[in-house]
């Protein structure tokens, strides 16, 4: 547990940023983690509940086992540590960096004192492992001869590869985009999650245990899926949730109006080497930009606009600003809505709330140059706008981060022609789909989600592919059951 | 001063009169000289005794009554005569008296057996007499089950020359006739009988009251009826149900007590049976003694003990000889004698104690004398008049004598033998005894030459090593888990403790657990409770024993055996090294083998396959002379899986007892299985004798090795640590349940399974109850090999660390819970909310389990619904939650803020809350906080006169479903000023609650307090509170017969502030069975209709409360929901006082973080009785009351499809019981009381004057030992109107004489004196609380008042403050959990000042052994004329010092010159003419908590002054 005094003995202790100056100079990560000896302090400051939230569905999406790593990091036993976080989470390098752990939310010194650093202690346990060389290729011990081929190399194609790799199938991710890691890669900016330092190295050593990855192979576009469908014995569906969500107002057709994946994916590659040409290169430098949606997408687009230059950076939304506190409504453990300057948003950005885009405003060449806006105001059934509220936003370029809205439809679903849930989701059940030997996991399945769902969504899919492919009870891990259960086989 | 007439004598036979008065006892002529006048003063006894009875449902129907004289052969030549029948002369005739069926078929049949085997047997009939009897005054119940009386006259032949060899004669006579009645088909045979068939001595019983005995027998009212002796006894039973044969005497003995490791004698006693050979016995003889030698079936332990003590004595032992056998005192004690010690060892190695409370009176006719248990927790007094009358009974006074005629008046204490030899006409001491036999063969140098200690032998073999690389495969193999090493192990390692938990068990029970279970979670540890104390094991270790013995017993009935070896283990753990020297044991022919149990994984019914086999092994190997049995699992590994060891354990203890041959080897087991305590207790439990956990150690090394360990521990340390700890923990488990010796232990088989199927269970744990089935062989196989394809997969997986387990705290992919993080949120979120529709989805949640997520019992229940009714005709919640009751939590486990809490939203709703064993401040008496049930636990904390009438309710707490058996401790650190100040202690002094009430250890004690608690307040109610465990049934019924108004069934999984883990998880069992076998007892007894039933135990929904109202209750308790309603979120840390939500804590900074409002909680209740409510409408009840008890309204859910729990039958749990027409299914007819009856109301009206207007006033009254509870009564009256404050000294002053009954001045305040001349018995002073008491003999008498006994045993128990002066001997646990009260007394017995924690008490003479064990506060000065009496100090928590300070010796002085004033003591004279001398010998104990307190209090003092 830590130490059974700690939590009153100790504070929570944050990691500290760059100062903003300094980091906005480059899309380097920005983070100083905490020391040791801070780590392990804050590993004292975990009370190893009777009923630990922070790994109920209220908590933890692969349901890590915290309160035992937090213990064993302050007792000084960080490689059992390591192999428990692993037990559990295929990914903690990332986690570690990215989550908006919803663990600490549901931590149960959250109700009437600041919750454990539990995602610090995620990012020094794996930290430490690779510095220690405890990350070692896991070599499978004997194959299965079974073929499984993952179409995604997000988050949950990548976890249910690890997954299925482990348990001596072979398997091959198919990518669409030239480098492996899809919204890891494309979608979080290299300030966040470092697209070589760490997303390439786990990549690399995924390859050295015999996973197969095959970039640029667009599945249902220039691939077939019914090649696929007969080379392999199980197909993994793993495309994401990537249709964004629009704003069909007037003037939608202005030019610099970009959804913000258009935006963050080009400010990745460009990280990573790429160019573009002019036509298509969306930059912030120099212009009035404005982000709409106050999400993490929408402050990805504000850091990579800073980094770039922007005149001014505006960010809207439609909702009002969060309360400082939690609401009578959103008590403990649940997710905590509350409001948060993000690092970006703390980089420079202005923002409001309440606010309604009316419509885009055209300059003569096409460009969009502004968006009516309007004030609104929320009720019971909805919002009203707020009579003579109205108000001009100037804008050279204009960002959408409103969401997204579901897989592409068009390719593979169609190709497969997969039936989908009233969301527009790819429809399964557990994690099947219509089709025999087809599974589908991840925002393709469940929608737009976190990280770490989509990782839990990749193991839970490899222990029910492992388990129709070898016709018994799997051995995996997974997260609500254990192996030492009495198992029959689903289905 | 006017007398107080006392009831006239007549009256005690007057049914008008209290139906209380008697237990065991007997009357003699020391010179043995016979007469009519021994028989009646028998009978006089037996009916002054009667309160230690029971009476049933109907009041003339007792549970037994009798009397054993010895043969009146005056009388039975005369009544022989007038039948024609001519006796031989006295010894050369025996009279057999028979239950002769009334059933004319089956009477004809039962004698011509008995006329047959007498005749076969070559003695000659004389003839039968039938017995007159007058069956008038029985009750219909009695009548229905009434025999025949008969006495059977038979003839001695020439050939037996000796008397001895004629009693053997008709003793197989005996034997034989009941084994072929026993076998007859003729209905109705089973209620023949032989209550006694001797020379010498006869017996009259049968299921009488006491009063009834005289009645029903004319013979003993007949002046020829002589006797120089009458042995008698009255029954309270609980754990059977009454029957004639079950009255006492039996041939040899009367017992009072329990024997506890009955199952374990039993078996012992049946495995030797093919070794027992004896000149006395010709083999036929013998053949047709053992299949009834052991009368099993329809026995009691007593009969059972019986039967054994009078195999023996006949085979060829004197009776003292045996009773030292079978009921030995614990021979660690320094002041004994070598020799002594020498023939208990010797005896010791093949024959274990038959172990509980026993106060056992014995006589063959010649001898007759009482034996004392080495706890001796039952009381025995006894006096001789001038006269040559002997009179030995539990209490005093039971026979009156004039105090001059007294010559000496003592009592039995402890592991003594009192007896007298009526041929040679004396007393013979303990010590004269115990010398005799000891010195009898020599004893030390058998033992000398024949004993080898195992650390002795020679290490011949190679000690195996940690293996590092393979332990984690074989720890998984064997289910360890993560919490098996952090929780478990560590602190073992650490610091020989076992690890505490807290908040209860709300894990899967293990036959619902999805998971591969360990076997031994499916046992259930029994405990005492009510019917025999358990016992302290850290405080009374002197009791305690882990010795034990490997080596062939031989033969029983040889008096010495000079062949034989054998070993003695100190503790049934052993290390690596013991065990291969044991494994290499190379001395005379001992020879050991090692047996693999292990099993194939490939083939499914492998194990079973396996297990026969090893059984099969284990036989050879006994009959090949090996004396050593290892039974291993070493040898695990990808292909071999271990059987579980607890299974292969039992199935060859239990095979080899059934061929007669287990007690020619020692079984060991080597065992990487075992780990845990309760691991090794039923391993124990089941015949192992010692146990090596190999794989415990290796794992202890390895976490070493990884540093998991502290630093400072060394290997061998951390090993030795381990050993102690689980010796620790056997101790307490054995324990609980009352039983000292480890001997004893083995093969009791002290559980209860639930959740195997009866098919397994009678296999191979024969006669272990399991009452619901559940898995077999084939569940079992796949449970051990789902652990084993973790360890060993045949596929890649990722596992590289130990499962999580999840049994101690809830863990995802760990054991299912009660409480997961959706339950406590939607719970905690809907009463603060106020949303009965979150509070449904709560409900939901916790009652219809998805994916057969069962947990408990009820979730497997399913209601039948029909004929719903509208709702609004249901009883409505306002009254529906005057039911409700807050469980037990004291202000002390819980912080101020919350206790309040609770208290007043009970009080709001008009519900109950429970104050819980720590007492409740004053302040809070008569308003909105004051809890109406007030709890009286084994500590006492805080319960005085002003305490008890100030409640509506008095809980009587006999056991507590987290820890029953247990006692508790309170730190220091958490005893702040409040608390000390509620509890009546000293702040930072730490208190200890005892493991048993110190004024309970048998149901006729428990009937005493609730006598007790009812004169304390006549308004409330009194309730006790049992836990759930087989055969709580009976015990519930014992308490309804013991005149509790309510009877609390709590579920084993109750919270709890702390306990050790092993007790939450392995102790008691689930609320559904214990309140159903309640229920169903008390309905088959009639007694349903006298009690309120209440249940409690994890109780979550109104669904719960409607399964607990169908099963029974009508009442119920909820704690755990209700604590997190305040907040708790089930951290599990309320033994560390870390709770960070500010309930189960004293921390200030915690406490302010408290959080919990009074109207969350009544939501919580209103939403569980809507949800009730809701229940009773869909099955169409109209109240509580119609739907108590209506078992048909339940089912077993259709399709479960659960592979263990598809398995479980809960036909049991849903019988059915008829319903007599006088009763009713739920509480309807008030308990009486009779306190209208006792003296007090005399007194009240005596002291009126001083009670209304605070005038003194001085009475003069008698007394007898029948008037129990003297002044209590009085007390509250006063205490009333005065609250603590009372009245000034001595305003209400009662000069008393005569013999003061149980209890007398219990829970007297202040203003209150009673001077006695006189004597008393038990309980004298008990909680006293300000009062003032002085006993001192009467003036005229002749013997010295120093060296005879005045008062029993457990005197002040409990009190509070107040003052006595005794002058005279005082029995056992004097002064336990003083709190206050200042005592001066002549000398004292063992276990004085025991738990003390305030108060001063002068001992102006001798102690008793293990003085102020667990005193923590107060002081105690001993005069030690002659400093002998240091060593009888249990030091562990105490200093001895000199009185150095004057104020102190002023102090003291004061003390014993009131003294001298009240009491006029000699001695006291003379010690105070000389005070500085007297001084020099005075040891003041001196608690070491307490002297560190008192150095800093002046100092807190201080600052409170200025302040002020």
């Amino acid at each position: 547990m830590g130490k059974v005094t700690g939590f009153k003995e100790f504070e929570r202790k944050n990691i500290s940023y760059a100062p903003v100056k300094e980091r906005i100079k480059h899309y380097d990560e920005f983070i100083t983690p905490l020391n040791k000896k801070e780590i392990v302090k804050q590993g004292a400051r975990c009370m190893d509940c009777g009923v630990p939230f922070c790994h109920s569905s209220y908590g933890c999406g692969v349901a890590n086992l915290i309160p035992r790593f937090n213990d064993l990091v302050y007792k000084g036993e960080w490689e059992a540590a390591f192999r428990t976080l692993m037990s559990t989470n295929n990914f903690p390098e990332f986690t570690g960096r990215i989550c908006p752990a919803p663990c600490e939310g549901a931590c149960v010194l959250g109700i009437n004192d600041n919750p454990v650093n539990i995602k610090s202690i995620e990012y020094a346990i794996i930290e430490k492992a690779y510095k220690k060389g405890w990350m070692k290729p896991q070599i499978p011990k004997n194959k299965t001869g079974k073929k499984v081929a993952i179409v995604g190399s997000g988050p949950a194609g990548l976890a249910a590869a690890n997954q299925l790799n482990k348990a001596g199938h072979s398997v091959s991710v198919y990518e669409r985009d030239k480098r492996i890691g899809g919204l890891l890669r494309y979608g979080i900016p290299n300030f966040k999650l470092d697209k070589k330092k760490v997303v390439q190295r786990r990549v690399n050593l995924m390859k050295e245990e015999g996973v197969e990855f095959i970039t640029n192979a667009h599945v249902g576009v220039d691939v077939s899926v019914k090649k696929l469908q007969k080379k392999y014995d199980a197909l993994i569906l793993c495309g994401g949730a990537s249709e964004p969500r629009d704003l069909p107002i007037s003037n939608r057709d202005a030019k610099n109006i970009h959804f913000a994946m258009e935006f963050l994916s080009q400010c990745n590659s460009k990280v990573e080497g790429e160019s573009f040409s002019k036509e298509d290169e969306i930059v912030a430098t120099n212009k009035r930009v404005v982000v709409i949606g106050g999400g993490d997408t929408g402050s990805d687009c504000v850091g990579n606009s800073i980094r770039q230059g922007a005149k001014s950076i505006m960010q809207i939304e439609l909702m009002p600003k969060a309360p400082p506190i939690r609401d009578a409504n959103n008590p403990w453990p649940l997710f905590p809505r509350i409001f948060k300057l993000s690092s970006s948003q703390e980089e420079g950005c202005d923002m409001d709330f309440n606010v309604l885009s009316k419509d885009f405003i055209k300059d003569a060449d096409g460009n969009v140059s502004g968006i009516n806006c309007v004030k609104i105001k929320w009720g019971e059934k909805g919002f009203d706008e707020v009579e003579g509220s109205e108000f001009v936003l100037k804008a050279d370029l204009v960002l959408l981060a409103m969401g997204f809205l579901g897989p592409q439809q068009s390719g593979l679903i169609a190709e497969l022609d997969l039936e989908s849930d009233e969301r527009s989701n790819v429809k399964t059940r557990g994690f099947a789909t219509s089709k025999e030997g087809v599974f589908a996991a991840g925002d393709m399945r469940r929608g737009q989600s976190l990280v770490v769902w989509a990782i839990n969504e990749g193991r839970e899919c490899a222990l029910e592919v492992d388990e129709y492919l070898s016709k018994k009870p799997s051995m995996l891990n997974s997260k609500d059951g254990s192996l030492y259960e009495y198992k029959v086989l689903k289905n | 001063m006017k007398p107080i007439c006392l009831p006239r004598k007549e009256g005690l036979y007057d049914p008008e009169f209290e139906h209380d008065a008697c237990g065991v006892g007997f009357v003699a002529h020391l010179k043995g000289e016979k007469s009519h006048d021994i028989v009646k003063k028998g009978i006089e006894l037996l009916i002054n005794l009667e309160h230690r009875g029971a009476v049933g449902a109907e009041k003339n129907a007792g549970d037994g009554a009798g009397i054993l004289t010895q043969m009146p052969d005056r009388f039975m030549r005369k009544v022989t005569k007038e039948l024609g029948i001519e006796l031989p002369e006295f010894s050369h005739y025996g009279v057999g008296v028979a239950f002769v069926p009334r059933d004319v078929n089956a009477g004809v049949e039962c004698q011509s057996i008995v006329v047959n085997v007498v005749e076969e047997l070559g003695l000659e009939v004389l003839g039968w007499r039938k017995v007159p009897t007058d069956n008038e005054t029985l009750a219909e119940r009695v009548k229905a089950v009434e025999p025949y009386v008969y006495h059977l006259f038979v003839k001695r032949p020439e050939n037996l020359t000796d008397a001895q060899s004629f009693e053997r004669k008709m003793y197989v006579a005996r034997k034989h006739i009941q084994t072929l009645v026993t076998k007859s088909k003729i209905a109705g045979t089973e209620y023949f009988y032989m209550p006694s068939m001797s020379y010498k001595t006869i017996s009259y019983k049968g299921q009488l009251i006491t009063e009834q005995l005289p009645q029903y027998f004319a013979d003993l009212n007949d002046e020829d009826f002589e006797s120089a002796l009458a042995l008698v006894h009255s029954r309270f039973s609980t754990n059977t149900f009454p029957s004639w044969p079950l009255a006492q005497p039996f041939r040899y003995l009367a017992h009072n007590g329990e024997i506890n490791t009955l199952r374990g004698n039993i078996n012992w006693m049946r495995a030797r049976e093919s070794m027992l050979k004896s000149e006395l016995f010709t083999e036929d003889e013998l053949d047709k003694i053992y299949p009834y030698l052991i009368n099993e079936q329809k026995g009691s332990d007593s009969s059972v003990l019986d039967n054994v003590v009078e195999l023996l004595t006949l085979a060829g032992r004197e009776l003292p000889h045996v009773l030292m056998m079978m009921i030995p005192s614990a021979w660690k004690d320094e002041e004994m004698s070598e020799d002594l010690k020498a023939f208990y060892e010797y005896h010791a190695t093949f024959m274990e104690p038959w172990d509980g409370p026993a106060s056992v009176a014995f006589t063959d006719g010649k001898f007759i004398g009482a034996t004392l248990d080495r706890n001796g927790l039952r009381p025995s007094r006894y006096s001789l008049t001038k006269d040559n009358i002997l009179v030995m009974a539990s209490e005093q006074g039971a026979l009156e004598f004039p105090p001059e005629d007294i010559v000496l008046k003592g009592r039995l204490q402890p592991g003594q033998m009192f007896l007298a030899d009526l041929d040679e006409g004396r007393i013979i001491s303990d010590d004269e005894i115990k010398t005799k036999f000891s010195t009898a063969f020599a004893y030390r140098d058998w033992i000398s030459s024949h004993k080898i200690n195992l650390d002795d032998l020679v290490l011949n073999r190679e000690v195996k090593q940690p293996n590092h690389k393979t332990i984690l495969q074989r720890q998984k193999c064997h289910g360890y888990t993560q919490e098996d090493l952090k929780i478990i192990l560590t602190p073992m390692a650490n610091e020989a403790y076992e690890a505490t938990g807290s908040m209860g068990n709300d894990a899967a029970l293990s036959v619902l657990s999805n998971r591969s279970v360990n076997f031994y979670n499916y046992f259930h540890q029994l405990f005492a409770q009510v019917t025999n104390p358990p016992i302290d094991p850290i405080r009374e270790e002197s009791v305690m024993s882990l010795t034990s013995y490997i080596g062939e017993q031989g033969n029983l009935f040889q008096k010495v055996d000079e062949s034989r070896k054998f070993i003695k283990l100190s503790s049934p753990i052993l290390t690596n090294i013991q065990l291969e020297k044991l494994r290499g044991v190379n001395e005379l022919d001992f020879k050991a083998k090692s047996i693999k149990i292990l099993f194939d994984v490939d083939k499914k019914g492998s194990m079973q396959i396996a297990l026969d086999e090893v059984v099969k092994e284990a036989e050879d190997a006994v009959n090949d002379k090996y004396q050593v049995i290892i039974l291993s699992t070493r040898g695990v590994g990808k292909k071999k899986a271990a059987i579980p060891t607890l299974l292969a354990t039992s199935a060859v203890h239990q095979h080899l007892v059934k061929k007669g041959i287990r007690t020619n080897c020692g079984l060991v087991v080597e065992s990487g299985e075992a780990r845990e305590i309760h691991h090794f207790a039923t391993l124990i439990g089941y015949g192992a004798n010692a146990i090596n956990p190999y794989l415990a150690f290796e794992t202890i090394e390895d976490m070493r090795q990884r540093k998991l360990i502290n630093e400072d521990i060394t290997h061998d340390k951390a090993v030795e640590n381990y050993i102690t700890a689980i010796g620790k923990g056997i101790f307490k488990v054995m324990s609980k349940m009352g039983i000292s010796t480890i001997r004893s232990y083995t093969g009791a088989q002290i559980f209860e399974a639930v959740g195997v199927s009866s098919q397994l269970i009678d296999k191979y744990f024969t006669k272990t109850a399991t009452r619901l089935e559940g898995i077999s062989m084939d569940e079992l196989e796949i449970e051990t090999l789902i652990c084993h394809s973790v360890a060993y997969p045949r596929e890649n997986i990722e596992s590289n660390d130990l499962g999580v387990g999840g049994e101690y705290a809830y863990r995802q992919r760990g054991e299912k819970h009660l409480f997961t993080p959706e339950v406590i949120f939607l719970l905690q979120n809907s009463t603060k909310t106020g949303s009965y529709e979150t509070y449904k989805q709560y409900a939901k949640l916790v009652n219809s389990p998805e994916n057969e997520e069962y947990i408990t019992l009820r979730s497997l229940l399913d209601f039948t619904k029909q004929n719903p009714i509208d709702i609004d005709e249901v009883e409505s919640i306002e009254s529906i939650v005057t039911r409700f009751a807050t469980g037990a939590m004291s202000y002390g486990s819980i912080s101020k803020e919350a206790h309040t809490t609770l208290a007043v939203a009970m009080n709001m709703l008009g519900a109950k809350s429970n104050t819980g064993e720590g007492g409740e401040d004053k302040e809070r008496f008569g308003t909105d906080a004051n809890s109406k049930i007030k709890q009286v636990a084994s500590g006492r904390f805080g319960v005085t006169a002003n305490y008890l009438v100030n409640s509506q309710e008095i809980q009587i707490k006999m056991a507590q479903g987290a820890k029953p058996g247990e006692g508790g401790q309170l730190p220091g650190h958490k005893v702040d000023e409040v608390i000390g100040k509620t509890r009546h202690s000293t702040p930072g002094v730490g208190l200890i609650s005892p493991p048993p009430h110190h004024d309970i250890y048998s149901i006729e004690d428990l009937k005493q307090l609730i006598f007790d608690l009812k004169n304390a307040n006549k308004y409330a109610r009194i309730s006790v509170k049992l836990v759930s465990e087989v055969g709580v049934g009976t015990i519930a019924a014992g308490v309804a017969k013991a005149h509790s108004d309510v009877v609390l069934i709590s579920g084993y999984d109750g919270g709890t502030g702390a306990s050790p883990q092993t007790s939450i998880k392995h102790a008691g069992l689930p609320w559904e069975l214990g309140l159903a076998e309640a229920h169903q007892t008390l309905v088959k007894n009639g007694l349903r209709s006298r009690i309120v039933l209440q249940t409690d135990g994890q109780l979550r929904t109104g669904r719960d409360l409607a399964i607990a109202t169908l099963l029974g209750a009508e009442e119920w308790g909820i704690a755990t929901s209700a604590l997190v309603v305040e907040g708790c979120i089930m951290m599990r840390k309320c033994h560390l006082n870390t709770c960070p939500v500010g309930i189960a804590t004293q921390d200030e900074e915690l406490r302010a973080k408290y959080n919990g409002k009074v109207e969350h909680i009544i939501n919580l209740v209103k939403f569980m009785a809507k949800e009730l409510r809701e229940v009773m409408a869909d099955l169409g009840f109209r109240t509580i009351n119609e739907m108590v008890g209506r078992v048909d309204k339940l089912k077993t859910k259709d399709n479960i499809n659960h592979w263990k729990a598809k398995h479980l039958k809960l036909d049991k749990l849903l019988h059915k019981m008829h319903l007599r027409q006088s009763d009713t299914s739920y509480q309807s007819i008030p308990q009486e009381h009779d306190i209208d009856k006792a003296l007090d109301n005399r007194l009240i009206e005596l002291a009126k004057e001083a009670i209304d207007n605070k005038k003194p006033i001085k009475e003069s009254i008698k007394l007898r030992n029948i008037n129990r509870t003297v002044g209590t009564m009085l007390s509250a009256e006063m205490t009333r109107k005065y609250a603590d404050d009372g009245l000034d000294e001595d305003t209400i002053y009662f000069k008393a004489t005569g013999s003061g009954g149980q209890s007398f001045g219990a829970f007297v305040n202040s203003g209150i004196t009673f001077e006695v001349e006189g004597d008393a018995n038990d309980y004298f002073g008990k909680g006293l609380c300000g009062g003032k008491l002085i006993l001192y003999p009467p003036k005229n008498i002749t013997y010295n008042p120093n060296e005879n006994v005045i008062l029993g045993n457990v005197s002040f128990y409990g009190a509070t403050s107040g003052k006595a002066y005794i002058y005279g001997l005082a029995g056992e646990r004097f002064c336990v959990r003083n709190s206050g009260a200042n005592v001066v007394v002549s000398a004292i017995g063992d276990h004085g000042c025991e738990y003390m924690t305030g108060g001063r008490v002068v001992i102006l003479g001798e102690i008793g052994k293990n003085f102020a064990a667990g005193m923590s506060g107060g002081i105690a000065y001993i005069y030690d004329e002659n400093s002998t009496l240091k060593n009888r100090i249990n030091s562990q928590m105490v200093d001895l010092e000199l009185i150095e300070e004057k104020k102190e010796s002023d102090e003291i002085k004061s003390m014993v010159e009131e003294y001298l004033k009240y009491t006029g003591s000699k001695e006291a004279k003379t010690l105070l003419d000389d005070w500085d001398a007297t001084l020099l010998k005075i040891i003041k104990v001196m608690p070491k908590d307490y002297k560190r307190v008192l150095a800093n209090k002046p100092r807190v003092k201080d600052e409170q002054d200025v302040s002020a």
